[in-house]
């Protein structure tokens, strides 16, 4: 503990040099937005070209700040940059500025480098869309937004960030929005996205009431003191932000739907970037949580439920892009269960999170490539057989597959092997219910990815008629085999050599050699075969036997799975119909009650307007007769108060 | 003979001190030259010179204001006061006069301007144009507008009765002339000026009674004299409260505050527009001014008494300003309506007396100067804009043909939509502050019903402000509608001061406040 609370507050020293270009790296995104947006069919011609070059100057940016991090000791890796004053209103002093440190460079980095990719992908994928001038203003908008949030020394600032991401999200779910469903989705998204930034709101506002401060430095010296209570209700309220950002339980059910956006969309902001923003929230805010075991408790069930709801999902969808979603929020779901697990975690949590990053973007795109290559359609149960007709895809996707199911030696491998054994790092129950959830987790992870994998690119072609599956221009294969690298290798470069534990270590704290419950070797081998039975077991189901190209209709948990587990339903039913119900009568109520008073108060007001008029008569004679008589008045009244 | 000596040694030399005066002086000399130059001055550049003339004349009064800034004395052998207060408003009056000057000396929207060139002549008659091609122009509403601001200098720092008097009387007389000058709608123009002239008579006679009143009470008209006599409690008491009241209501009357606001609408709707803005932000200033300066240093050992008076006609302005503005159809009546909401919430600062600021300074004085300032310029940025919406039979005012405007003219919309969310008050423009700033000067002086009264009042007067703008853009332009034309770059600088201190004062007031603060504080 007390090497975790010295190491929380790593002196802050003032940026120079390249360090103090991280304003940069939020305007040039910012600006491309501002040049797409505002410059309208003018820069259509060009657009796309700008909008890439943006996040990739930032990118470049950013690898220069990281090697300028590189070079000095490790305690010095956290500079900030005050910007402005932005709101000094009596004692609440709020100041813009950007702090630069391990976890934030990871994310800078991430997100510029896994961005421009994706940028260069969707220059070949939105190419026939005559709207593509305005995909990459949003995508821009994002990247601005997304940076801004990690780059922020406060949870204000933060705050800033946060909305900003949400609305670049909204905006691209919904940018079909000439489809109701896809516009419905984009809605759908951003309401439950309002419940979790309520809790973001509510926990700035106790951080001003109980600290006086709302900026890192001002809110974890603050925390060092307050009572657990505080840090309790301060950790669930930040854990609800995270949830809706995240997707996580009980917030989860937007992300299924936000693949109506377009798929870079998803892979960007929906898979690898916005949506691990509150496993951010959580590790940032490690302090509080640090203090509030019982909020920590939470965070960990949270993660938990969510891998395992996400993992059940998954193994239901025939939408190819549903069944990643339902991947995705599976996977945050581990990061957030390593968030929750304190210092045991946090690098752990941030390790997953950047692999994650990279391999899951890679899947999206290559969803989105094979989406290109038949029509835009989805069904996997339409798919199969591609392999042949569609090489480049197939090896990367078969890189992001085995990375995603941990196949010993990629990149998912290292990372979530990690997690699992931080969850049986403990005692009492919890590492066994939450080391056999992340475990059990695994087994099914694969075998839902390897259904996926198998069900699209081998087994029979069960294609439409009318499909003439094809590769993807290079523009988009490209970013497809960079990331396929990023899935094979990232894992080993950070992993093993323990270089993102000790490059997080200054800001997340180091933590002990703890051993977990069972001996890691028996763990390790446990998960190996858990994920080679899972993926033997769909190779079996989906490449041996012939995939029907209709869904049958398979049993009760089948079903609950695609229905999402009957997500929607319970929203509906404990949500949605209560307020629709409470809207009904509330307006009820405004047209009789509210509307009567204001209109009879309205009408009264009008009456007396009128009837004072007819006292403005024209005459001279009687204008100076109501001055006599308010000279009068006044007199009287004079004399009448002395009296 | 011996009386005549002896007169002789009483009547001492009035001293002049000109540099404590120069900000007058040089208006008033302004003026004369004015008159001389209609005199000698060949017709064709008579227009050009006197604008010149009075601009520079402006701008070198505000440069004296300036310099006598932090100034704390009497002048004049002690009937003038020059003070914070005084110099606040001198410096007020002149720049407000400056865009009142240049929109009066508009030619372009009207050819032919604003004035009649001569009485005989109807608008669009062979005579009239010929008149226009000889270039035969109305030239001396120069000289009377600086005879007028003159006397607005002189009302607020007077210091004794019947300097005030005469102030008043020199800022009035000039007003009922040039609100009787307009080119169209001669009649109503006429009947304007007639009325105000009447009436400012009528109230006039109230103010001179009440001077003579409390001269029988004090044995002085000096500010300073009168309030050592209310200390002392000697002499007679109905004198004293009576004189008070009438002078009062000579004031209020100046203000337009209700019961005395009657001549307010017909005169703001038949005056030439841009005399209407100027004669409502000027004589405004300079009347709270002098109302200012009554009540606080005559007889501000008497706020017992005339703070309920005063609260009762603050509550009843609004009232009438608000609730009659309500049902009005044409623009100019509904703005002069507005004026009389706007007198009674600046009514509302002054009862806050007892208001000590952080730094000393009277908050019921500050807020009312800063007040003061804000309404002047945004009243003459919207009269301005009143006189581009145009058809052919001029300016037109009634509502109904403001429908849609915004599609004609974005621009004007949009700035007129400015000036309106600025007399309602909303936040960003100088009316929030100054509402809040009044506001809350009440309430430190404990006028909590009042304060509520003036948030309610301000609610009702809403909603008019909003319905011009509903109007304006969200419904369809009638098909013969007005047009909006395009001024010369003297209406456009008058509407572009007034937008640009109705938007400064509203997202940077600290500096103007902290000024109204300074300038709290009168000599006595």
């Amino acid at each position: 503990m007390s090497t975790y609370l010295a190491a929380a507050e790593p002196a802050t020293a003032e940026a120079t040099g390249v360090l103090a270009l991280g304003w940069l790296l939020i305007a040039l995104p910012l600006l491309g937005a501002a040049v797409l947006l505002l410059g309208g069919r003018r820069t259509d011609r060009w657009g796309h070209l700008f909008g890439t070059a943006m996040p990739a100057l930032a990118c470049l940016i950013a690898l220069a700040q990281f090697a300028a991090l590189l070079e000095r000791d490790a305690e010095e890796r956290s500079v900030g940059s005050h910007l402005f004053s932005w709101i000094p209103v009596g004692a609440l002093e709020v100041e813009v500025g950007l702090l630069l440190d391990p976890l934030s460079m990871c994310f800078v980095l991430l997100v510029t480098f896994v961005g421009t990719l994706i940028h260069v992908y969707s220059i070949g994928y939105m190419a026939h869309d005559p709207d593509r001038r305005r995909f990459f203003g949003y995508l821009n908008l994002f990247v601005a937004a997304m940076l801004l949030l990690v780059l922020a020394d406060s949870f204000l600032v933060l705050y800033v960030g946060w909305e900003g991401v949400g609305l670049a999200s909204y905006l691209l779910i919904g940018f079909w929005s000439y489809n109701p469903t896809y516009a419905a989705a984009a809605k759908k998204a951003f309401v439950a996205n309002r419940v979790g930034d309520f809790g973001l709101s509510v926990a700035v506002l106790i951080m001003f009431a109980q600290f006086g401060g709302v900026s890192f430095s001002e809110v974890f010296a603050g925390a060092e003191g307050a009572s657990e209570g505080v840090l309790t209700v301060l950790g669930l309220m930040l854990l609800l932000a995270a949830c809706g950002k995240s997707a996580q339980f009980p917030l989860q059910s937007w992300l299924g739907d936000a693949m109506a956006g377009p798929t870079p969309v998803s892979a960007l902001i929906h898979a690898a970037t916005m949506v691990t923003a509150g496993v951010y929230l959580v590790v940032r805010s490690a302090p509080v949580f640090e203090g509030a075991p019982d909020a920590q408790l939470v965070v960990v069930i949270v993660g938990a439920v969510t891998l395992l709801f996400g993992a059940a999902i998954g193994c239901a969808k025939d939408d190819i892009k549903k069944a990643l979603a339902a991947s995705t929020m599976s996977q945050i779901g581990y990061m957030m269960l390593a968030a929750g697990l304190g210092p045991v975690g946090y690098a752990f949590a941030i390790f997953h999170l950047l692999t994650h990053g990279f391999f899951k973007a890679g899947l999206f795109l290559g969803a989105g490539s094979v989406m290109h290559g038949m029509g835009d359609q989805v069904n996997m149960r339409r798919f199969g057989g591609l392999s042949s007709v569609m090489k480049v895809t197939w090896v990367t996707f078969a890189f992001g597959w085995l990375a995603i199911i941990g196949f010993p030696g990629l990149s998912g491998f290292w990372s979530k092997d990690k997690i699992i054994e931080a969850a049986y790092v403990g005692d009492g129950w919890r590492p066994w219910v939450f080391g056999t959830a992340a475990l059990v987790g695994a087994g099914i992870t694969a075998f839902y990815m390897t259904r996926l994998f198998v069900m699209t690119f081998h087994g029979k072609r069960r294609w439409t008629d009318d499909v003439h599956p094809h590769e993807s221009p290079l523009v988009m294969t490209v970013p497809l085999m960079v990331l396929a690298v990023g899935s094979a290798l990232l894992g080993l470069a950070l992993g093993p050599t323990g270089a993102i534990a000790h490059w997080l270590e200054p800001v997340v704290g180091a933590h002990g050699e703890e051993e977990p419950v069972i001996a890691v070797t028996l763990l390790t081998t446990l998960t190996v075969v858990l994920v080679l039975a899972g993926a033997a077991l769909a190779w079996l189901t989906y490449e041996r036997r012939p995939v029907a190209t209709t869904a049958p209709r398979g049993s009760w948990l089948t079903r609950a799975a695609r229905r999402d587990l009957y997500q929607d339903t319970v929203n509906e039913s404990l949500l949605m119909h209560p307020g629709a119900w409470l809207t009904r009568s509330l307006v009820f109520f405004d047209n009789r009650g509210v509307d009567g008073t204001v209109n009879g108060l309205a009408a009264l007001l009008g009456g007396t307007s009128a009837r004072l008029r007819r006292l403005q008569t024209g005459f001279v004679r009687s204008y100076a007769l109501s001055m006599f008589a308010g000279a009068a008045v006044v007199v009287g009244a004079m004399l009448l108060v002395r009296l | 003979m011996n009386t005549g000596l002896t007169l002789a040694a009483e009547f001492e030399t009035p001293s002049v001190e000109y540099r404590l005066l120069a900000p007058m002086l040089i208006v008033f000399g302004v003026a004369v030259a004015g008159v001389l130059l209609e005199a000698f001055m060949p017709r064709p550049f008579r227009h050009e010179t006197q604008l010149g003339l009075a601009v520079a004349g402006l701008l070198a009064a505000f440069a004296s204001v300036v310099m006598l800034a932090g100034d704390y004395s009497v002048a004049a052998s002690g009937s003038v006061a020059v003070d914070g207060p005084a110099l606040f408003l001198q410096g007020a009056i002149l720049l407000m006069a400056i865009p009142g000057v240049l929109a009066t000396a508009e030619r372009k929207v009207d050819v032919g301007g604003v004035f009649a060139p001569a009485g005989s002549s109807t608008p669009g008659s062979p005579a009239e144009r010929l008149l226009v091609a000889e270039k035969i122009t109305q030239t001396e509403v120069f000289p009377l507008l600086m005879f007028a601001i003159g006397g607005m200098l002189l009302f607020p720092a007077s210091n004794d009765l019947l300097t005030m008097f005469v102030a008043l009387e020199v800022l009035s007389l000039p007003l009922y002339l040039l609100c009787g000058l307009a080119r169209r709608r001669r009649l109503l123009s006429q009947e304007a000026s007639l009325k105000y002239f009447l009436l400012g008579a009528y109230s006039s006679a109230f103010f001179l009674y009440g001077v003579a009143l409390l001269y029988g009470y004090a044995g002085t008209v000096r500010l300073s004299g009168i309030a050592e006599a209310v200390s002392s409690e000697a002499g007679n008491e109905t004198l004293l409260l009576t004189g008070t009241a009438l002078l009062t209501v000579g004031l209020l009357f100046k203000v337009g505050a209700a019961p005395f606001h009657s001549w307010t609408p017909d005169v703001y709707q038949g005056a030439p527009t841009p005399i209407t803005g100027f004669m409502a932000a000027c004589t405004k200033v300079a009347a709270f001014g002098a109302l200012l300066r009554v009540l606080y240093v005559g007889v501000g050992g008497l706020a017992w008494e005339w703070e309920p008076v005063i609260w009762g006609i603050a509550i009843l302005t609004m009232g009438v300003g608000s609730v009659l503005a309500l049902t009005q159809t044409d623009i100019k009546r509904m703005l002069a309506y507005s004026s009389i909401a706007h007198a009674g919430f600046i009514l509302t600062g002054l009862v806050g007396t007892d208001a000590v600021g952080a730094d000393g300074e009277l908050l019921g004085v500050s807020s009312v100067l800063f007040y003061l300032v804000t309404y002047g310029f945004s009243t003459i940025g919207a009269f301005a804009v009143v006189t581009l919406v145009r058809d052919a039979a001029g300016e037109a005012t009634h509502l109904s043909q403001w429908a849609g405007l915004a599609r004609r003219s974005p621009v004007i919309a949009v700035v007129f939509t400015f000036f309106l969310a600025a007399f309602a008050g909303i936040p960003l423009t100088s009316g929030f502050t100054a509402k809040f700033a009044v506001f809350s000067a009440a309430w430190a002086g404990d006028a909590r019903v009042l304060v509520i009264i003036g948030v309610i009042m301000s609610a009702v007067a809403a909603f008019f402000y909003f319905r011009v703008i509903v109007l304006m853009f969200f419904s369809a332009p009638a098909p013969d509608g007005p047009s909006v034309v395009v001024p010369s770059p003297l209406t456009t600088v008058a509407i572009a001061i007034g937008a640009a201190v109705t938007l400064l004062l509203g997202v940077f007031p600290t500096y103007v406040l902290e000024l109204a603060g300074l300038a709290s504080q009168f000599v006595r």
